[in-house]
């Protein structure tokens, strides 16, 4: 586990060096456009994470194996945190760029219903005494919002042309510097190893505390 | 190396306070996530003890 | 006896069992009527105005109706044990829930759909619209009663299951909220409204297929 903050830490130095002194000043958008670094590893990220929980959520109701659900369970935090880093650098991109704080653009609406989604399955994951129905019960959650997440972008897109009048049209960069796309792949394989790190981490703490848990509850028992 | 000198790095061409709350959030986000899971082990550590 | 003849024998027993406590029904029609009717007055009795907002603003009371009325989809039967009855039946737990499914539609569903067109007339919609509208409404509302399903399923037996519900179950909402109100707004702004109307339909088929079978594994880990 610490290798893989090490590894994220040297990504990241790597990353930044290249977005802040490597890559060329944007000619349309000046040097605000650096936020991109983050901002767009951040967005694959939040999606990533959910899909892969989803997958952890998949095998642990098909295999009944209660370490892929805790893996689920571990991944939720971080991937509501890079959802709402995307929003956050999102609209502090925008401001500047577009002159708003918040467009409803398709990517940002759907990115906003994402983290929706995410503190849903959080709630219901908490919700439950029971830990074992917890994580059947947000498993299938996980489950029907991927298959909803498709549909959710596909509307908001559908929803967005059909209220264009209000937007702006936001076509960012058209052509992509090689330069630039290397920045942002370092600084998402940092994150990576960070996401990694992080959720091997946090599943070691769950495992820790449901031991704990159940130790305490037979402790009671024999008492009794 | 395309800075003029420290200034202008800090100022990123007038857009230095988008930018850099951009990039501080970021970290800041990830030092605290970090010091939550520390204090969730730290937490076990002392339940196991007593 | 068929298994025909049980699910014919489930429909009458559920809608017979909402009738005799209308005041639960009633209850949910005239939250519909008075959420409708406050946007007037908080957005002010400019007709243009209320022409544009009218098909948004029915659409959004409709949702929350339909949200207000998930409660008593399952819970009554999962206190006095009839759900573990039907876990047990012959027919299959997902064709009992779907069943069930369609008998809440027809006590709460149905209703919005004859009443909102006459609210319409108060956001001055035309007559052709208002045809949408209903239109949009009969193909809309039984997909929220689905979604809707699984999320009561989720719940079930949970602290604080009212909120939780509306967490779950709104981000899911979307795509249908957008079809729904973008239909009738297409066809308020002298656009075709089928493309949207097709597409709800297309949800609809979606969702009868599968969200009968996510209620109904939902229900599994609730009664396990």
């Amino acid at each position: 586990m610490p290798w893989f903050f090490a590894i994220a830490t040297l990504l990241v130095l790597a990353g930044l060096y290249l977005s802040f002194f490597v890559a060329p000043t944007d000619f349309q958008q000046g040097e605000a456009y650096r936020i991109i670094f983050i901002h767009v590893p951040a967005a694959w990220m939040s999606m990533f994470i959910y899909l892969l929980m989803a997958a952890w959520a998949g095998f642990g109701l098909a295999l009944n194996a209660r370490l892929s659900f805790m893996m689920a369970q571990a991944l939720a935090p971080t991937g509501t945190m890079f959802t709402f880093l995307a929003l956050i650098t999102g609209s502090l991109w925008g401001k500047p760029m577009w002159g708003a704080w918040w467009v409803w653009d398709a990517r940002l609406t759907s990115e906003l219903i994402l983290l929706f989604l995410y503190i849903g399955y959080m709630a219901l994951q908490s919700a439950f005494e029971d830990s074992r129905k917890a994580d059947r019960a947000s498993a299938v959650f996980l489950m029907v919002g991927a298959i909803n997440v498709p549909i959710i972008y596909f509307s908001v897109k559908w929803w967005n042309t059909l209220h264009q009048g209000a937007s702006v049209s936001l076509t960012k960069a058209p052509a992509m510097a090689t330069i630039m796309l290397w920045g942002m792949l370092l600084m998402a394989l940092a994150f990576w190893a960070y996401s990694i790190g992080v959720a091997l981490w946090r599943v070691r703490c769950i495992i820790a505390e449901r031991e704990c848990e159940a130790g305490w509850l037979n402790n009671l028992r024999e008492k009794e | 190396m395309h800075w003029q000198s420290f200034e202008a790095f800090i100022a990123m061409g007038g857009y230095g306070f988008y930018v850099w709350t951009s990039f501080g959030i970021t970290a800041l986000c990830c030092v605290f996530e970090v010091c939550q899971l520390r204090r969730r082990q730290q937490q076990l550590v002392l339940k196991e003890a007593t | 006896m068929n298994t025909l003849a049980i699910l014919r024998c489930l429909l009458w027993r559920d809608i017979q069992l909402v009738l005799r406590r209308r005041s639960d029904v009633v209850a949910t029609l005239f939250f519909f009527m008075v959420a409708v009717s406050l946007f007037p007055l908080g957005v002010g009795a400019e007709p243009a105005l209320l022409q544009a907002i009218g098909p948004g603003v029915l659409w959004v009371a409709a949702l929350l109706s339909a949200l207000l009325s998930l409660g008593r989809l399952f819970a009554a039967d999962f206190a006095d044990g009839t759900l573990e009855q039907l876990l047990l039946s012959p027919v299959g737990l997902s064709l009992a829930v779907a069943v069930k499914i369609l008998a809440h539609w027809l006590v709460s569903g149905l209703p919005l759909v004859l009443l909102a067109p006459l609210l319409g007339l108060q956001f001055n919609l035309p007559a052709d619209v208002l045809w949408v509208l209903a239109l949009s409404l009969l193909l809309g509302t039984p997909l929220l009663s689905l979604i809707g399903a699984i999320g009561a399923a989720l719940t079930l037996g949970v602290r604080g299951a009212g909120v939780l519900v509306a967490v779950l179950v709104l981000p899911l909402y979307i795509p249908v909220l957008i079809f729904g109100a973008g239909a009738v707004a297409a066809s308020a702004s002298g656009m075709n409204p089928e493309g949207a109307l097709s597409l709800l339909a297309a949800l609809l088929v979606v969702g009868l297929v599968f969200a009968p079978y996510a209620a109904a594994s939902a229900l599994r880990v609730a009664l396990e």
